[in-house]
């Protein structure tokens, strides 16, 4: 039986030589993830089935980053119910403010997951590890419990689109364009129950944070997951992050795929998502004049180093427009640290820019950037639905760094090469 | 088990941060978020939703974050089962997780319309159009976790 990457991870962890697509498969698991909205919920669910100890208290993150710092009274009820349980059953991985960051960006810094592992998150943008050759997937809260209790979860074996990369990214243009581009051409739901592959020579030619941030929307699409071949720069980052030894799996070559998708980098231009879906994408060739009054740079799309380098990188210098109210958010705290060192957040500062400590606040509308009614957003987030950044009226317009760092001093949705 | 009730229906794409903004997941009370349910696509949901009625939606229903309150906050607001041409993956698992029935059904059903679901027979009858139409019953296995009233109690008996 031939397989995908993806279909191999499955296997493995059901302890089967082979699975195929459709097959409901039982597994194991090496990491279970929980946030300050989703865990709760699952704490409720574990309590309420008088579970005991959890699975593995060194297998399991509870990452306290969506409303925090505290944004209120219940903000902080919830946070303290994860905290006393994280103390209660011994966890290892629980990150609070101070140490935390948005865990999208933390769990690979930290070396938490490596390639060949199971990973289940509560929270819908856990397919970012794939980006490690881990296959990697968002659930609910009842799934999180049902995981932290018996370290297992139930799959479906999906069916594999596959995305051939050839090339290399021009100027101005990072993973968040592909991301875009591919949405753009599947649709939101392009992709439903499926895993996005990727391969081909282009692979080599995108960075760690370029591929963490292709994996990170694959949800966007609709997918189970999204996952890369593992190389010599995915075994580097590992190697860097983790003591965990990775576990490479490569795709069969004869692994059936339900389309195959030729993409040459070279060609991928800077490309936004208009409103209300991450699909509704537009060009610079036809590109309206959008006003824009907050941007936001950061996010477990685009809160790591190299997003925060390339909007300094078009900052320095220069002043955001006097409209615009813009905000950067370095995903963790070693990207803050490292922001610092590298002399990016003076430069953001002089730039009018409000840095802020890591946190996922106002993707989705939680707090620390929240818009008023009619007002626009550029954010390097990954979701633009009705309502995603605060009042129902408002609107969000997804794009890269770059794009987002250009519109900041001009005020309108700017490419960033022609500034 | 068959159930009848009144068709509020919306389009594709229902995506979850509709379903339950994202500035009240500061609590997990059903009441609580059943009271803000649906809120940024139709204010008067909460008002006029009533205690059986059937929520309809198009393809992609549930998309977005996996927050298992979606779920949760249609389940209290009184619905008694949501129909789609198609649910986005977590919403479907937490959907079963939390005892929310669901309906993968593509048919014509209009708001205000009467529809009859026989959950056994796989059977949707649209008592307003006088139409009806089959659905496909769930995998065994998920019927398993139903039946054991959700995954932590059919975890208890090896799948």
């Amino acid at each position: 039986m031939q397989m995908t990457q993806s279909q191999k991870i499955l296997a493995a962890h059901a302890g089967k030589k082979s699975v195929a697509a459709g097959d409901l498969i039982m597994a194991g698991l090496d990491l279970v993830l929980g946030n300050d909205i989703t865990a709760p919920v699952a704490i409720n669910e574990y309590r309420k089935h008088g579970a005991g100890c959890v699975f593995d208290c060194q297998k399991i993150a509870l990452v306290m980053d969506h409303f925090t710092p505290n944004k209120d009274i219940k903000a902080a009820e919830q946070t303290k119910q994860v905290r006393d349980f994280a103390r209660e059953k011994g966890i290892e991985h629980y990150y609070d403010t101070g140490e935390v960051g948005v865990e999208h960006c933390l769990l690979p810094e930290k070396g938490l997951v490596v390639a060949g592992d199971l990973v289940i998150g509560a929270d819908s943008h856990t397919c970012t590890y794939g980006a490690l050759g881990a296959f990697s997937t968002g659930v609910g809260s009842t799934d999180m419990a049902v995981g932290m209790a018996h370290g297992k979860a139930w799959f479906k074996v999906p069916k594999a689109m596959q995305f051939r990369l050839h090339g290399k990214l021009r100027k101005w243009v990072s993973g968040k364009d592909v991301i875009l581009h591919i949405i753009g051409k599947t649709g939101v739901d392009g992709a439903l129950y499926k895993s996005m592959e990727y391969c081909g020579e282009g692979v080599a030619n995108l960075s760690m944070d370029d591929r963490l941030c292709i994996c990170n929307m694959a949800i966007e699409a609709g997918a189970k997951n999204g996952i890369f071949p593992v190389d010599e720069q995915t075994l580097e980052y590992i190697a860097a992050h983790s003591k965990r030894k990775p576990q490479v799996y490569e795709a069969d070559p004869d692994a059936e795929y339900e389309s195959v998708t030729d993409i040459n980098l070279d060609e991928v231009p800077c490309t936004v998502a208009f409103p209300h879906l991450p699909s509704n994408t537009r060009t610079f060739d036809d590109m309206p004049e959008v006003r824009i009054d907050q941007v936001v740079i950061g996010s477990c799309t685009n809160g790591r180093l190299s997003d925060l380098q390339v909007a300094a990188e078009i900052l320095k210098g220069r002043k955001v427009h006097k409209d615009v109210r813009t905000l950067i958010i370095p995903g963790t705290q070693k990207i803050y640290l490292d922001a610092l060192k590298l002399g990016l957040l003076e430069i953001f500062v002089n730039a009018g820019c409000a840095v802020s400590t890591p946190t996922c606040g106002p993707c989705l509308g939680g707090h620390m950037g929240i818009l008023a009614a009619g007002e626009r957003a550029l954010a390097t987030t990954n979701r633009n639905f009705v309502g995603r950044m605060g009042h129902p009226s408002s609107e969000v317009y997804l794009g890269s760094p770059a794009v987002a760092a250009a519109t900041a001093l001009n005020g309108i949705i700017t490419e960033p090469a022609g500034l | 088990m068959a159930i009848t009730g009144k068709v509020i229906r919306y389009g594709d794409n229902v995506d979850t941060d509709v379903i339950i903004p994202a500035r009240y997941l500061n609590s997990s009370d059903p009441k609580e978020l059943a009271a803000h349910c649906m809120e940024d696509l139709d204010k008067t949901f909460v008002d006029r939703v009533r205690p059986g009625d059937i929520m309809v939606g198009g393809q992609n229903f549930g998309c977005g974050s996996s927050r298992e309150h979606a779920p949760i906050a249609i389940k209290a607001s009184g619905i008694a089962c949501v129909v789609a041409k198609s649910f986005a993956r977590i919403f479907y698992r937490n959907a079963i997780n939390t005892g929310l029935p669901i309906v993968e059904f593509d048919g014509e059903i209009d708001e205000g319309d009467q529809l009859e679901i026989d959950f056994e027979k796989g059977l949707l009858k649209n008592l307003s159009k006088g139409s009806e139409g089959n659905f496909p019953p769930f995998p065994e296995f998920l019927q398993k976790i139903i039946a054991a009233g959700g995954l932590f109690k059919a975890m208890e008996e090896p799948l």
